[in-house]
């Protein structure tokens, strides 16, 4: 038994934004898969729900007419995944989202709510920083468009605003066009597990794959947000890849602040972000072409 | 022959149709529900609870509180009652306590009509404490000066023992000290712990209470029905009469469920609202938090070898953490250090010491193995860090040093019937490839490094004679001339009900199909058995259906004798018929003899037998486990490429299960090998106590679980069998231990070898270098 005073089943978005108006305690629901859990957990107990489950309008991968590719907010990992246009110009997010909890969480669990519970172990959250998506919202005052580098804005906290509702993931095309990418969650399982540390990493490689003409480095959990490393990023920029592969690691200690906790240490959460940073850059580049 | 057949279980179509009752699929509907306010100190006292608010709440109907529950202490462990009081176990808990003694007691209860309202009504309760400083380790509570945690036990230390075998006729050394100190003998020291890990059944207990005719029922699940009966009759002080426990199928216990948690509370509910059924469900939290654990050990040990590899003397001294409430008590860190004497022959002598000492830890009780897995990690980590030290090969150094076939135990008598741990260790070693793989693993380096490693253990079978065993049975014909079989060991998930009748069918001369299985036990119906644990069952219980089959098949023979006039001695039962011994000719099917047994005008009778059968035996099973490993150093990771168990637990009543058993203990033995731990925060707070935040190994982290069997023929056996429930989880944590050090080198003293701690140690020994260029 789940302890919810109420739901309200959005008919569309802007139904959805009016019950979110009228209620300024009420809790937006979509898969459920953390909601529930808060609710369970005692934190959410008692709240109004809103839920915008039914609104097939937020779910399906498109690609614009820019080749920007849009991703409903509703959009499950699974269907992420499995999507074709996301296999052929993103495989990086499609295995990433892959790796969150297990197959049935990955069936319910949507790439917004991912994005919008603010978490920086949040499987999707490492590669969209490195992809520097942009985030479509509709609010009463209308849509806005928020890059996801100013979308965290601390522990569970995001740009969002309590009437507003994330429609879509946007990465325009030069921004996947080119790049090769891969993302290792490093966690104490295989499965059911949430992120000890998150390295997703992109590369643009020269055309003869010798250098690393532009990288891209992000992390989860690595501080209170998902991150990207422009230290690092700026010392592999144009290096050759073994040479990128090799200093990216180090280079990236000054870009980062783990914190100690119980989960783990802020020492061995470096060891991983040194270690890490380097094997993603490899697999990213070997994706690329690169012989490395 | 019955025995032998690797027959599928009796309940496999139920249980996975979703046919199969639990506790939850019973009872009337809507049934009250319970909920218990659990301390929110570690240490300390209740000094006012305002339950007003709560109790005003619509649709709550009673609020009990720490000062209206019976202030009568009872024992919770499941071990079979002794007459003797100085045998009895601890009687050390309330239902509902003021003395908070772990962060997370119980202190009051909420019975409402469902289970959001007795949510709320917890939050509405006001509790005003009167808080002591935690004691969360041995050390801690052990300071002289702190307050007891029971007023009982002044200096926090429930129980000390020594155990001193020291050389017999031996003029050079008297005592072990003086063995251990010799410079004639290679010495040798370690200090190793193991950490407080859970069960993790798929099912968090759960019962439910109603009172019918003045008296209380409970439905629960619980590995040992007889036992909840006697302790509800305790902790509400009625007779253990008025009391009936009734047992359906259960989703797992694996000891956690081998004590009496919540039943007596429920029972008492139930009778302050007006024996209404009330439900008292546990979440995976309070699972985590509320019952029991395996205990956290710390181990400081000793060992004199001399140039031939043989053990000389050893010593083991063994500090268990009790946590707050007594439960098994000792017998858990007694188990732990005769398990570490026991596995290999002293030349000279051994001595060991033992302390329990309480804290304010969620109490820890029995788990698969009983203190054996602890032991075991503590002599085999000794044996690998001197085989290592002294270039040894593991495999031969442990081999010089086994348990002998015949050895007595000079404690308590128990006695190595059979043995077939040598050949065990042949076919592990075969299986793996173990001289090769150790050759290979010389002198590797890089970042990814393999390893192969192995152990060894020895595990008793059932507690005879350190408690009683006893066990009951009943079997009663059916028309058909098939069979009712009704036994007070339970079925709890491991295939017990599937041997059982496997056995029954064997002694009567049937097929185990012609046997019915009355899986749920109810203690007014059911014939006496203290139940599932102790890997007791198969062996003690199986003795009892032995004797009751043989009973009942003589009694059939002697009716048929009747019908068919000629004597007895010449019958036989064969192919669902009485035949003639000699030349095998069918004289009557079954059918027709049942069926004038039931209705004949010549003499009705309905043909059962029942007895008990007390049990004064042990035997020990043996068994190892190899592992090979693949580190990955500069991350911390250990990829297990290859295990495999090998195992004597005597001849095999039914290969598949156990087979199946096997895989379900090396899957808890690689959780705590590498993932699991309770965790808690210097409050005392467990912090990780959900199935997300402990590492129970997924599908996903396991590799192909091998399990092979030496089948010796145990003379002490109702079958030849001996105990094989519980240990198949002992040997792989210091197994996979083994192989990591093969690996790389390094030698790791504390569960789980967690990816922090291996990086910690990696570091430590320079495997994990400045500047990350090494290990790319």
């Amino acid at each position: 038994m789940y302890d919810f005073r109420s739901i309200y089943q959005a008919k569309d978005v802007a139904d959805a934004i009016a019950a979110l108006q009228r209620d300024p305690e009420a809790v937006l629901i979509a898969g459920g898969t953390d909601v529930l859990i808060k609710i369970r957990e005692g934190k959410l107990a008692g709240c109004s729900l809103v839920s915008i489950h039914e609104l097939r309008e937020l779910s399906g991968v498109t690609m614009e007419e820019d080749g920007t590719l849009s991703i409903g907010a509703l959009t499950t990992f699974r269907d992420v995944t499995y999507d074709p246009l996301v296999q052929k110009h993103l495989p990086v997010l499609g295995e990433a989202v892959d790796q969150a909890g297990g197959p049935q969480l990955r069936a319910a669990g949507t790439i917004g709510g991912n994005v919008c519970n603010g978490i920086t172990s949040a499987d999707s959250a490492s590669t969209l920083v490195a992809l520097d998506a942009d985030l479509l919202v509709r609010g009463p005052a209308g849509e806005r468009i928020v890059p996801i580098s100013q979308w965290y804005k601390g522990m569970g906290k995001t740009a969002l605003t309590h009437e507003e509702i994330l429609l879509a993931v946007r990465i325009p095309k030069s921004h996947y066009q080119g790049w090769t990418g891969h993302y290792i969650k490093y966690a104490m399982r295989s499965a059911m597990d949430i992120a000890t540390l998150g390295v997703s990493c992109l590369v643009k490689l020269s055309a003869d794959k010798r250098r690393a003409e532009e990288v891209r480095l992000a992390f989860g959990v690595a501080g209170p947000v998902p991150m990207r490393a422009p230290h690092a990023e700026a010392v592999c920029a144009g290096l050759p890849v073994e040479a990128a592969a090799a200093r990216i690691g180090q280079a990236a200690l000054e870009d980062v602040n783990p914190r100690d906790s119980w989960r783990a240490s802020k020492a061995f959460r470096l060891q991983l972000v040194k270690e890490l940073s380097g094997r993603a850059f490899r697999e990213a580049g070997r994706k690329g072409g690169a012989r490395i | 022959m019955e025995v032998g057949r690797k027959l599928t279980r009796v309940d496999a179509v139920d249980k996975v149709t979703g046919r199969a009752y639990y506790t939850d699929d019973m009872g009337e509907r809507p049934m009250l529900v319970a909920k218990v306010l659990h301390s929110t100190i570690a240490n300390g006292f209740v000094k006012k609870i305002d339950v007003s608010a709560a109790a005003a709440l619509d649709g709550v109907v009673k609020v009990v509180t720490c000062f209206d529950v019976p202030q009568i202490p009872y024992p919770t462990p499941g071990h079979p009652w002794s007459v003797e009081a100085s045998h009895q176990d601890v009687c050390d808990r309330l239902m509902l306590t003021r003395r908070v003694r772990y962060y997370g007691d119980d202190i009051a209860a909420v019975v409402a009509e469902d289970e959001i309202i007795a949510q709320r009504a917890l939050k509405r309760i006001r509790v005003e404490y009167e808080e002591l400083p935690p004691l969360l380790t041995p050390e801690a509570a052990m300071t002289p000066g702190v307050t007891p945690i029971h007023q009982e036990c002044p200096d926090n230390v429930l129980k000390h023992t020594v155990t001193n075998l020291p050389p017999k006729d031996c003029p050079e050394f008297s005592t072990v000290e003086e063995v251990l100190a010799s410079p004639k003998f290679h010495r040798f020291e370690g200090h190793y712990d193991t950490q407080q890990v859970q069960h993790c059944h798929i099912e968090n207990p759960i019962s439910y209470a109603y009172m019918e005719h003045g008296r209380i029922t409970v439905v629960s699940s619980t590995q040992i029905p007889h036992i909840v009966r006697r302790v509800v009759g305790q902790a509400l002080g009625i007779p253990w009469g008025q009391v009936r426990v009734i047992k359906p199928y259960i989703g797992g216990g694996f000891g956690n469920k081998q004590e009496v948690l919540y039943e007596p509370l429920n029972a008492y509910l139930t009778t302050q609202v007006g024996g209404r059924a009330v439900k008292l469900e546990l979440t995976r939290e309070e699972t985590f938090q509320n019952t029991r654990s395996r205990h956290p050990e710390h181990f400081d040990v000793e060992a004199a070898v001399d140039d031939d590899m043989r053990l000389m003397a050893r010593s083991c001294r063994a500090v268990s953490n009790q946590g707050s409430y007594a439960s098994h008590g000792h017998a858990i860190v007694a188990n732990s250090v005769n398990g570490f004497r026991q596995i290999y022959a002293d030349v000279l002598g051994h001595k060991s010491e033992a302390y329990t000492v309480y804290t304010n830890l969620p109490a820890p009780g029995a788990m698969r193995a009983y203190g054996i897995p602890q032991g075991a990690w503590a002599a085999e980590c000794l044996m690998e860090d001197i085989a290592h030290a002294m270039g040894w090969d593991p495999y031969t150094f442990r081999l010089k040093n086994l348990m002998p076939e015949g050895y007595v135990d000079p404690t308590n008598g128990i006695t190595c019937h059979s043995s077939g741990l040598k050949a065990c260790m042949e076919k592990g070693a075969a299986f793996i490839g173990w001289d090769e793989l150790r050759r290979a693993y010389q002198n590797q380096t890089g970042p990814i490094r393999r390893g192969v490693g192995m152990s060894v253990f020895v595990y008793k079978t059932g507690v005879w004679p350190i408690s009683l065993e006893t066990a009951s049975a009943r079997i009663v014909l059916n028309q058909d001339g098939t069979v009712q079989l009704s036994v007070g060991a339970t079925e709890i998930g491991q295939g017990g009900d599937t041997v059982f009748c496997q056995m029954a069918a064997e002694a009567i001369g049937i097929p185990t199909e012609d046997v019915h299985i009355v899986s749920f036990q109810d203690t007014d119906i059911t014939p006496f058995d203290t139940g599932a644990y102790a890997s007791r069952q198969t062996y003690v219980t199986g003795m009892a259906i032995k004797k009751v089959g043989l009973q009942f098949r003589q009694k059939l023979l002697d009716y048929a004798a009747e019908v068919l006039d000629r004597p007895a001695e010449g019958l036989t039962i064969q192919n669902r018929a009485v035949c003639d011994a000699s030349t095998g000719e069918v004289l009557r099917t079954l059918e027709e003899i049942s069926q004038e047994a039931f209705y004949s005008f010549r003499r009705s009778v309905h043909i059962t037998a029942e007895d008990t059968n007390q049990c004064k035996d042990n035997t020990f099973a043996f068994g190892c486990c190899f592992a090979q490993v693949e580190v990955d150093i500069p991350v911390g990771k250990v990829k297990i490429l290859h295990l495999v168990n090998v195992h004597d637990s005597g001849k095999l009543i039914n290969p598949a299960l156990a087979e199946a058993q096997v895989h379900g203990g090396m899957s808890m033995g690689i959780g705590q090998a590498l993932s699991e731990e309770m965790k808690f925060d210097s409050r005392g707070r467990l912090l990780n106590g959900n199935l997300l935040d402990y590492k129970m190994p997924t599908a996903m982290d396991h590799p192909e679980l091998h399990a092979l069997f030496v089948e010796t023929d145990d003379p002490t056996g109702p079958f030849g069998n001996k105990a094989l429930g519980e240990p198949p989880a002992i040997p792989v944590a210091p197994a996979i231990r083994a192989a990591i050090l093969n690996a790389t080198g390094v030698a790791l003293n504390r569960l789980p070898m967690s990816p922090q701690y291996l990086v910690e140690q990696f570091t430590a020994a320079g495997l994990i270098g400045e500047g990350g260029k090494d290990h790319v």
